[in-house]
């Protein structure tokens, strides 16, 4: 009975802080690339824009849903359940860090520890494609058909790479349950460089890697791979003719797909929650240190205001780093909130990176696109995969 | 619990495999395949076959039925019209699948009248490493034949299409 009751506490505590995160991360992306562009972002609803997102969720439910003529209705409406769905339900099988104990009850921090679970997720992954695809075929409208269209062949071309470039971390890990690969990658080669799967191993999986991150791109639909929305030459692509909370399916369901990937990225090749260097060379005060330093700036301009309502606002935000800051060096609760700091810390340095490349690349070329995904980016994933196995065979 | 997600799921697989036949849009038909193919990789997850069961999304659902759907897409296939059915089939139709199903029962009755009953979760042969083994060691010839007989499709396919262009 309690195996029951604390998986419902997971969920709802997990589903609640992955659609904040997800709003969150709408409003980090627009004030990170506004900052690039050297412009303000949003700034208008409380400080900082920092009530934005809220502010989006109650214009996208409160606006008329506006279905157009002709459509598959059936399918028009499933293609964003069936895209969120997909999409949500990949946190599931992700671990966030080591386990937790509160009295009697001793819990993993995952909802499910499956024992095929990177499998899980390749499989959910490639059934995503069915909700962009369908959606661009129940619209009845030829800019969605093309965004369908694309969107299916693009995903089917870098499934390809980016399944083999998982393989091969498989194959050095030997097991296929996440939280066993992460265990694998715990420890340090010569006492400070970890034995991350990206640094260590027979054959350190660096190219791997740079597959991975750019077949993710490639599946979430991100610049430079968003061929599927291509604004100058399709409108909106798929989603041109969905509004209000079927849009925003949409939207939901590309921003978490992009912290599953960067979670995948973080697991297999990052170390998971293993620090960057050991917890005798003082990795535990890094984030103390971070909090501290961001506490001490908020307070620093609260008191030379740029803005005058910062004079307010600066310092609370000030108080509750300080105080989050003193929960990090509390030591009963280190075991699990460092972990969680360190997976928390790489998973947001990669969407940080999905961001920046958004901020910067512009868009492929739809034939460089397919050409670069057959003629590069598969021959390598192979030849990695085959130098791996080789190794991996030596080794034993 | 088991038996009440292999009634769920076993439905599941007969309704939308019925509906693959009955649906007239080839989009509706393939959707319902999609069904089948997700609820039959439940079924194997149930028995205990959990990389069987993911390969099977990852395969059939993923790819081969995206491939499809695609294809669908791509020449915009409309919904088929119904035209009268042929003479035959109107006086054979079910004659013939009753026989065929009697035969079946018929078989299963004759083959497996004194197996036991499946336990769910009995089955301990699904993982990834005990399949990995049991290719490489017992099955290594099939396995092997099968990979050149892939070989030689993915060939005929590019000679196909190379054939198309010029």
């Amino acid at each position: 009975m309690a195996f029951y009751i604390i998986s419902l506490i997971k969920i709802a505590l997990v589903a609640f802080i992955l659609l904040t995160v997800l709003a969150y991360l709408q409003w980090v992306e627009r004030k990170v690339i506004a900052h690039v562009q050297v412009r303000m972002g949003p700034s208008r609803v409380g400080p900082h824009g920092l009530l934005q997102p809220l502010a989006d969720v109650i214009k996208l439910i409160t606006k008329e849903g506006v279905m157009p003529p002709q459509v598959n209705v059936f399918f028009y409406l499933l293609a964003p359940f069936l895209a969120v769905f997909m999409a949500l339900i990949s946190i599931s099988v992700i671990p966030f860090g080591t386990q937790v104990t509160i009295g009697p009850w001793t819990t993993q921090l995952q909802l499910t520890d499956v024992n095929v679970g990177i499998l899980f997720l390749l499989a959910v992954s490639s059934m995503g494609v069915y909700g962009v695809a369908l959606a661009g075929w129940a619209s009845n409208n030829k800019y969605a058909l093309l965004g369908g269209l694309r969107s299916s062949a693009q995903m089917i071309s870098y499934e390809l790479p980016m399944s083999f470039s998982i393989a091969s971390p498989l194959l050095i890990a030997g097991t296929l349950s996440l939280r066993d690969i992460v265990n694998a990658q715990a420890g340090y080669n010569f006492g400070f460089l970890p034995k991350w799967l990206i640094f260590a191993g027979p054959f350190p999986q660096v190219i791997s890697f740079f597959v991975f991150m750019i077949a993710a791109f490639a599946e979430t639909n991100r610049i430079p791979f968003d061929l599927p929305e291509a604004e100058n030459e399709l409108v909106a692509g798929f989603h041109v003719e969905y509004s209000s909370m079927t849009f925003a399916s949409f939207f939901m369901a590309e921003y978490a797909n992009m912290v599953t990937v960067c979670s995948i990225a973080t697991l297999l090749f990052l170390g998971g929650w293993h620090p960057l260097w050991p917890a005798a060379y003082g990795s535990n005060f890094v984030a103390p240190a971070i909090l501290f330093i961001a506490g001490a700036l908020c307070i620093y301009h609260g008191i030379n205001p740029a803005r005058p309502f910062d004079r307010y606002t600066l310092p609370v935000f000030g108080l509750v780093f300080f105080g989050l800051t003193a929960l990090m060096l509390f030591p009963p609760v280190i075991p699990v909130l460092m972990p969680l700091f360190w997976f928390l810390a790489k998973c947001g340095f990669l969407l940080f990176v999905f961001i920046w490349i958004r901020a910067t690349l512009p868009r492929f070329r739809y034939d460089q696109l397919m050409g670069f995904a057959w003629k590069f980016l598969f021959p390598v994933a192979l030849l990695n995969l085959l130098v791996t196995g080789l190794a991996v065979a030596l080794g034993h | 619990m088991d038996l009440f997600f292999f009634v769920l799921f076993a439905t599941v697989a007969v309704l939308s495999a019925i509906s693959v036949v009955v649906q007239r849009h080839p989009i509706a038909s393939a959707l319902s395949l999609v069904g089948v193919m997700a609820s039959l990789a439940v079924l194997y997850l149930a028995l205990g076959a959990e990389f069987v069961a993911m390969v099977q999304i990852i395969v059939y659902a993923g790819a081969v039925m995206v491939l499809f759907v695609f294809v669908i897409m791509l020449l915009n296939a409309g919904a088929e019209e119904r035209r009268g059915r042929s003479l035959t089939a109107h006086l054979l139709g079910v004659p013939v699948l009753i026989a065929f199903l009697g035969l079946i029962c018929y078989f299963v009755q004759r083959e497996f009248a004194n197996a036991g009953f499946m336990k769910f979760g009995n089955f301990t042969g699904g993982s990834a490493q005990s399949i990995g083994l049991a290719l490489f060691t017992d099955y290594l010839l099939p396995f092997e034949i099968t990979s050149v007989l892939i070989l030689i499709a993915i060939l005929g396919a590019i000679v196909l299409a190379r054939k198309e262009m010029d």
